[in-house]
Order: structure tokens, then sequence, then C-alpha cells
């Protein structure tokens, strides 16, 4: 099998956030950043044992800069056998599909993986995209993805609830919670991601249409208003009252 | 031309949580001068009241039981009907089947596409100002889409829905399809409960509740008032809870009109995935809980005494 997984790199949940030049841009200075969760814990690790059980190849890609080799090192470690790496810091959705649809169009493979969404932006918009430029079917939010003769059977959310669905490859799956355990890289892993291609590609132009303009911090909270134990009759007339949410 | 409203169906019906991307396409076209459309895909026999939502009239297409949902198919019927109706804008809920839906309409007619949209957007001549929210709702960005045709997404509770219109006129289309890709081999869905995505009302609890036995307060709290309940990731890891109720970055990421925090601590991880409530109740027993940061109102004390004595208070209220 033949399989590619598409991983990010996103500011860790607990890093401050700030903006430069008149919040029109990411303050990167002291940020930790970590591969996508989604992307290291269910899509990359579904996809090593997939291969593990039926033979094949994993190859991961990114779309970015050098400072990402970081993760894409750690996706080796982890077991994927080799990485793509497009050279742009991609500037939308689009533009980061364009480049691994590009990548990916003419090398066959049987099931293109990305994580549910990106923790920073949750924009949940480049795997459909991948798949509307390959024409392929695409499979949102798995939780569990089986080989079933020469098709493949993949429970995924919906609304309120799971659906499972046959289907056969090649198509583009985004992986959700439940589709693997998440993998710590062993020593071996890491010693050995370091002797593993990684082949730098450049990129394709994509016309973009969407801009951040710029950025707002929230609102801060009034503060929290403190209510005595004894009496939650008092929270519930401000809940009415004053919240108007019941 | 228009702004195209893809409304979801469920059980032969619109689904109540459609409205509000309607009425929200209703303004949106209000603001620039032209029609708001519905889309229904299958069978709506509520099809009509798109109009008491503010849809001025709902484009049908009835393609029998023969198509699962899936984006190759759904796409070609969205792509075909927004050029035929010189679709502006098309809108579509950020639920499980809008997300993806969106990016594959998006890519097929070259439109950029912001998804999750949290407020009502602002038209400069062709270009749309939208925002949404960010790093785990630590910042909003301010979005510019320029190109001719634009597909947003709409993130949960922005607007309330408003039924005051009237019923919409119908017209039928066909499209023809190829077979889809895809077979629905089974689908599970819990009944009688909101969704947690959709849900204005959310119960919570976390691991100060010591036993899965001692949910039925918060069961008896959640029934109280229609609320959906929701747990903190370790519980629901340690399966005291189902995944589904799991919310928080790695879990389901809601906006709640009301989200009631109880034994949870309100760790930054679980923060992103509930801060953008309307109003947050916290009650913990540990005053440098960090949630009480977050919340609008808190409560200081044991949960097995102030829980039962809230359920209290609401039934007051509801008699
Ligand atoms: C990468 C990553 C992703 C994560 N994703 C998520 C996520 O999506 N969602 C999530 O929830 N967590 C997530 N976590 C875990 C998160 O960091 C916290 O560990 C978790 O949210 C804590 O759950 P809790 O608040 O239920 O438990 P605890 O932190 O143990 O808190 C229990 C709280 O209950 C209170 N309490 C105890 N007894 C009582 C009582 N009798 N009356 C009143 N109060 C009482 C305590 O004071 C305490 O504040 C993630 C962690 C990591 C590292
Ligand atoms: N720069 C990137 N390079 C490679 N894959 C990406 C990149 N950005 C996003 N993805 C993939 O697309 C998924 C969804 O991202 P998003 O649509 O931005 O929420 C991620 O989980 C990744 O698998």
């Amino acid at each position: 099998m033949k399989l590619l997984v598409c991983i990010s790199k996103t500011p860790d949940t607990t890093a401050k956030i700030s903006f430069v030049e008149n919040n029109t841009a990411f303050n990167t200075d002291g940020v930790q950043y970590i591969m996508n969760p989604y992307d290291e814990w269910y899509a990359l690790v579904r996809a090593i044992e997939l291969k593990e059980a039926a033979g094949g190849t994993v190859t991961v890609i990114n779309v970015g800069p050098a400072s990402n080799d970081i993760v894409i090192r750690k996706a080796l470690a982890i077991g994927a056998d080799d990485a793509v790496r497009i050279d742009t810091d991609p500037t939308s959705s689009m533009d980061t599909a364009s480049q691994i649809a590009n990548y990916a169009k003419d090398q066959n493979f049987d099931i293109i993986f990305t994580g549910k969404e990106t923790i920073d932006y949750n924009g949940a918009e480049v795997a459909g995209m991948i798949a509307a430029m390959l024409d392929l079917p695409f499979v949102s939010f798995a939780s569990k993805l089986d080989q079933d003769g020469d098709s493949f059977k993949v429970t995924r959310d919906i609304e309120g609830g799971i659906e499972e669905i046959g289907i056969q490859g090649p198509f583009v799956v985004s992986a959700a919670k439940g589709l693997a355990e998440q993998r710590i890289p062993n020593m071996r892993g890491i010693m050995m991601a370091k002797r593993k291609p990684m082949n730098i590609i450049p990129p394709v132009t994509v016309e973009n249409h969407v801009t951040v303009d710029d950025y707002t911090l929230p609102v801060e909270k009034a503060g929290v208003k403190m209510i005595d134990p004894e009496n939650m009759d008092e929270l519930v007339r401000l809940l009415k009252e004053e919240a108007k949410v019941i | 031309m228009s702004v195209l409203v893809f409304a979801e169906t469920q059980n032969n019906k619109i689904k109540k949580s459609s409205f509000e991307p309607i009425g929200y396409g209703r303004k949106l076209a209000d603001l620039m001068g032209v029609e708001c459309q519905a889309i229904i895909v299958g069978t709506a026999e509520n099809a009509s009241d798109a109009g008491l939502y503010g849809a001025q009239s709902v484009i049908h297409v009835n393609h029998g039981a023969s198509v699962n949902f899936d984006c190759i198919n759904y796409s070609k019927i969205i792509c075909s009907v927004a050029k035929e109706k010189g679709a502006k804008v098309i809108v579509f809920s950020h639920s499980s089947s809008g997300k993806g839906l969106a990016a594959y309409v998006a890519t097929k007619l070259s439109a950029g596409i912001v998804s999750g949209v949290n407020s009502l957007p602002t038209v400069e001549g062709q270009v749309l100002k939208v925002s949404k929210s960010v790093f785990s709702g630590k910042a909003s960005a301010n979005f510019s889409i320029d190109s001719e045709i634009k597909v947003i997404t709409l993130a949960g509770n922005t607007i309330k829905p408003d039924s005051g219109g009237t019923p919409a006129t119908i017209e039928q289309m066909e499209i023809v399809l190829d077979a889809p890709k895809m077979n629905v081999l089974s689908t599970k869905r819990q009944e009688g409960t909101v969704p947690l995505p959709e849900a204005e009302l959310v119960v919570s609890a976390g691991r100060g509740m010591k036993d899965p036995a001692n949910w039925n307060i918060i069961e008896d709290l959640a029934k109280t008032i229609g609320a959906t309940t929701a747990c903190s990731r370790p519980v629901a890891d340690t399966g005291w809870r189902p995944h589904h109720e799991h919310v928080g970055q790695t879990g389901v990421a809601i906006r709640p009109n009301l989200y009631i925090a109880i034994g949870i601590s309100g760790a930054i991880q679980h923060l992103a995935g509930v801060n953008n409530s309307k109003t947050i109740v916290v009650i913990n027993k540990d005053p440098e809980a960090p949630f009480f940061k977050a919340a609008d109102y808190g409560v200081l004390g044991d949960l097995f005494d102030v829980v039962p004595r809230l359920t209290e208070a609401l039934k007051k209220l509801e008699s």
C-alpha cells in the first residue's frame, strides 16, 4: 500500500499568543511549536499500522519552510519511510492543498491522510480541497479505518453520531480522535530518521483569494461573579435576567 | 444573483441547526442587495419553513435514495445550482458534513473559503470581510475574501434565528449524478438529545465527580433545562463517559449560550474547546482552579451539595 500523510506544524495550545506589526502578524518569538496532534497521533500512526499489517510505504508531506524540518524528522522517527517538503510558507489552505495535490497527482497513492484540522486555525479545509483537486472521494473525521479485502471500512463522525462506510482506494481521509493510539518515537527511530530521505521540492504558483487583514484579541471577561453556594436561586436569577441564557 | 445556503436535512426534515445559517444568509443577502436562496438535497417535509427563517426561495434537489452523503455528488449538486443561480456567496453550517463539503465546493468553484465564521460579515465592493476565532479562542482573525464566488461555514450560535418570515416557494431541480464512490453500511445516532456541537445549553463534568456512578446529579441538572451533557478528557479516556462527550482541544469544540462546568479544573486544553461559550458557570471547591478566571459566574463549594441545589432552584423556575 502506498500511503501519504500530510503533516503540519502548529503552536502548542499552551503557547502565549501575541501579534506584531499593528496586529497584522503573529508573533513567533518564543513560541513552542509541535506537530499538529491530529496528524501525529492519529493520521500518521494509523498509516504506519496499515503499512505494518499489509506492507507498503508511508510518505509524509509538509508545505512549509526549512524550519519545519524538525516536525518532519519527528514523523520519520515515529515510523514514516520518507518525507517531502514543498518549500514555501503557504498563504492559505488553498495554497497548501494545491501544493500537496500537485505533488500527489501522478504518484498513485492508495490513501492520502490528513488530520481532522489544525489546532491553530481549525480550518478542516485542506483534506476536502486535495480530494476535490484530485477528483477523489473524501471521508471526513475518521475514527476507525480497517482494510477489508480490496476495500476499506471507515467509521466517521457525523452530527450526533457515527457512520460506517465502505470505500475503495484511492481516497482522501481526515483523521479524528480514536483512529490510533499515539506513539512516542524511540531512540532507534530517532537515529534511523536521520538517514531517511527528505525531498525538498519547489512550490507551484497558486492564486490566493483569502488574506488575513489583522487579528483582534478577545475582550477580557468582566471578571467572575462569585455566588454564595447556599443561594442557587440567585444564580438562576442571574442566568435568567442578566445573562438571559435560560 | 444570490446568497446560497446549504440546508442540511435529517429524518426527512431541515435540521433545526440549519435555520441559523439561513437567517445569516438572509442578513448577508440584504447587505449585498441580492436574494437569499436555500438549497435542500433529499427529502424535507418542512422545506417551505426555510422561508420563515429568511430564505426567499428554496431550490429542492430530490435525488431519491440513490445517493449517500458523499462530497463528490453533493458538491456536483451545489456547484450546478450555484452556477445556474449566479451565487455570489455560499453558506454552510460549520458541522461534520458542512466543513468537508464546503472545502470541496470552494475548490471546484475556485472560491476563497473561510470556515468557522462567527460574526456578521461586512461587504466592501467585491470583498467580503469575515472573522473567526483562532489559536484556541485566544484571538480572532479578520479575513478578506476577494474571489468571484465566496464560501463560508458558519459556527453555531453566531446569530439568533428569527422565524418571523413567510413560507418560501419551492423550485424543483433535477441533476444527473454518478454512482456514489462510498456506501453507508450503518449509522448510529444518539436519539433524544441535541448533539453537542449544536447544543445551546451544556452541562459538563470532570474528574471532580470521583466516580461514574455519581453522574445522576449531572443528568438531573441537564434534564431540568434540556441541556446536553459533556465531560473533560480524562473522564472520557477512563471510560467514565462516552467519547463523543469529550470537549476541548482534542475533543469537540462548542460555543453554547450556557456552559456549566462542574468539577473541571479548567486546563488550557479544556478551555480551548469551550471558551467561546457565551456564558460560563464554574462549580469547583478549589478557589485556585484556573477555570474561575474564564468564568462569568463562579460557585465555590462541594459539587455534591451545589449541583442538587442548583437543580432544585431551576425546577422552581420551570414550575
Ligand atoms: C495535548 C493535550 C490535549 C488535551 N486535550 C484535552 C481536551 O480536549 N479536553 C480536556 O478536557 N482535557 C484535555 N487535556 C487534559 C487537560 O490538560 C487536563 O488534564 C484535563 O482537562 C483535566 O480534567 P479535569 O478538569 O476533569 O480533572 P482535574 O484536573 O483533576 O480537575 C478536577 C477538578 O475538580 C475539582 N473538584 C474535585 N472534587 C470536587 C468536589 N467535590 N466539588 C467541586 N469540585 C471538585 C478540583 O478542584 C479540580 O479543579 C489535554 C492535555 C494535553 C496534554
Ligand atoms: N502546511 C501543511 N503541510 C502539510 N499538510 C498540512 C499543512 N497544513 C495543513 N495540513 C494538513 O491538513 C489538515 C487540516 O488542516 P486545516 O484544513 O488547515 O485545518 C492538517 O491536519 C494536516 O494534515
